[in-house]
């Protein structure tokens, strides 16, 4: 017996297994941890997602992104916004984080979450040094925590002597 | 349990115009990394306001929304701290004429990021789920703000002469404003007899030490606080806001409903 339940789920995931981020095009939604569920439920077919950060300019089209790749499949579904559990960098997939690399930003170290925010405001803890993705060396130095888009800061390498970006973990 | 829209709207009102004000820098920072940081943190701030302005609008029902609620409300309807309204200068008139400077835009950014660590850490842990769940993302992205602003304080503070001259006259200048956190509004005492907001008072000691390390570290003085109670919380504003507001929502009153 066929469960058609599963199959229009399944087919639902494979849509959007090519939507990838309007700013950063190597890695996908899923990858990033935008694209959080699909669910069966009375009202229809539901796609979770859930903003990055808060002021975002990208999920708008994000959005629209996923209602046209589930439009092209011919699936009906209702895409819907949750902020909870909020969006973390710890859910970036290790093939994403090589990937990141691989497009010239230092992908994002642990987030600590033993570590209090106020404690952490009095005494920042002493982060493992950022990799530059272009030729490795830890030797860099933060430029300014906010970066060319919401997620990322601005670091350069200091023995490459490049300026990359590094996506903060959040 | 759901928070009462007015405790919302007093959240929206100070994360929107404390966003408009910063996004003043956008094309002037003072360098290129701070024109940026700045336009980020506005960005960060706004869209947490569209976040709880939505979420009012439901609590509201009927034909409220977010364009309705930041763009069609006046200044007296207004529920922001008096502090995030002021412009990015020592204290004048609001037609008046002034460089922007730096150092108050860093002392007040400092000032509100301290205390919103603390409030959005306690609101987490709100009965309000929706409430919650934005508080959880607003922690994440205030806690830059913080590190940024505190940052720059004991850079200027324990910096040249005349940054050292600056920074110490926006804290004599803004710190008298910072007195608002801890009075009362009704929609505040409402919230926290639901059980959906937070006491801020419980928070004073907090944010007094986090604000007097920070201080004696930028080898700035603390000034003495008395005689004065600003109340833009209760809709008593400075003439500052509704310049600020006439900016931001001449669009959306010229062209009602328009998009593009």
């Amino acid at each position: 017996m066929v469960d058609v339940t599963s199959d229009v789920v399944e087919r639902a995931w494979s849509a959007l297994e090519t939507v990838t981020d309007p700013e950063i095009p190597v890695i996908t939604l899923r990858e990033l941890g935008i694209l959080r569920d699909v669910q069966e439920t009375d009202a229809g077919l539901q796609v979770i997602i859930t903003p990055s950060y808060s002021g975002c300019p990208a999920m708008g089209q994000i959005e629209d992104d996923v209602r046209s790749a589930l439009e092209q499949a011919g699936i009906p579904a209702q895409v819907v916004t949750r902020l909870a559990p909020a969006w973390t960098t710890d859910w970036l997939s290790d093939e994403a984080k090589v990937k990141l690399r691989a497009y010239g930003i230092a992908p994002p170290q642990q987030t600590r979450p033993d570590v209090s925010v106020l404690k952490f405001m009095r005494r920042p803890p002493a982060n493992e040094p950022v990799a530059c993705p272009q030729c490795g060396s830890t030797h860099t130095l933060v430029s300014s925590q906010f970066g060319s888009t919401a997620c990322k800061a601005l670091y350069k390498c200091l023995d490459c002597l490049e300026p990359f970006d590094y996506f903060k973990p959040y | 349990m759901k928070a009462n829209a007015a405790y919302l709207l007093h959240l929206a009102d100070n994360a929107v115009v404390l966003g408009q004000r910063n996004s003043e820098w956008c094309g002037h920072g003072p360098i290129l990394e701070e024109d940026i940081a700045l336009a980020n943190m506005s960005l960060d701030m706004i869209g947490q306001a569209r976040l709880l302005y939505q979420l009012a609008a439901t609590r509201i029902g009927g034909d409220a929304s977010e364009d309705r609620l930041a763009y069609f409300r006046d200044a007296s309807e207004y529920r922001n701290y008096t502090l995030l309204e002021l412009p990015h200068n020592g204290p004048l008139v609001g037609y008046a004429v002034a460089d922007r400077d730096y150092a108050t835009t860093t002392v007040r950014n400092f000032l509100y990021g301290a205390l919103m660590v603390l409030l959005w850490d306690g609101l987490q842990k709100s009965a309000d789920e929706d409430l919650a769940a934005i508080a959880a993302k607003s922690l994440k992205e205030a806690s830059y703000h913080l590190h940024h602003s505190r940052d720059w304080l004991i850079r200027f503070g324990d910096g040249t002469e005349e940054s050292h001259a600056r920074a110490q006259a926006a804290v004599d200048h803004l710190f008298a404003y910072s007195e608002e956190f801890w009075s009362d509004s009704v929609a505040e005492s409402a919230a926290v007899d639901a059980g959906v907001g937070v006491d801020l008072r419980e928070l004073r000691s907090a944010w007094d030490a986090l604000v007097d390390e920070t201080l004696t570290e930028a080898k700035l003085a603390r000034p003495e606080v008395k005689g004065y109670l600003p109340s833009g919380k209760n809709g008593a504003h400075s003439e500052h806001l509704s310049y600020l507001l006439g900016e931001m929502q001449v669009l959306a009153r010229a062209h009602p409903g328009g998009t593009w």
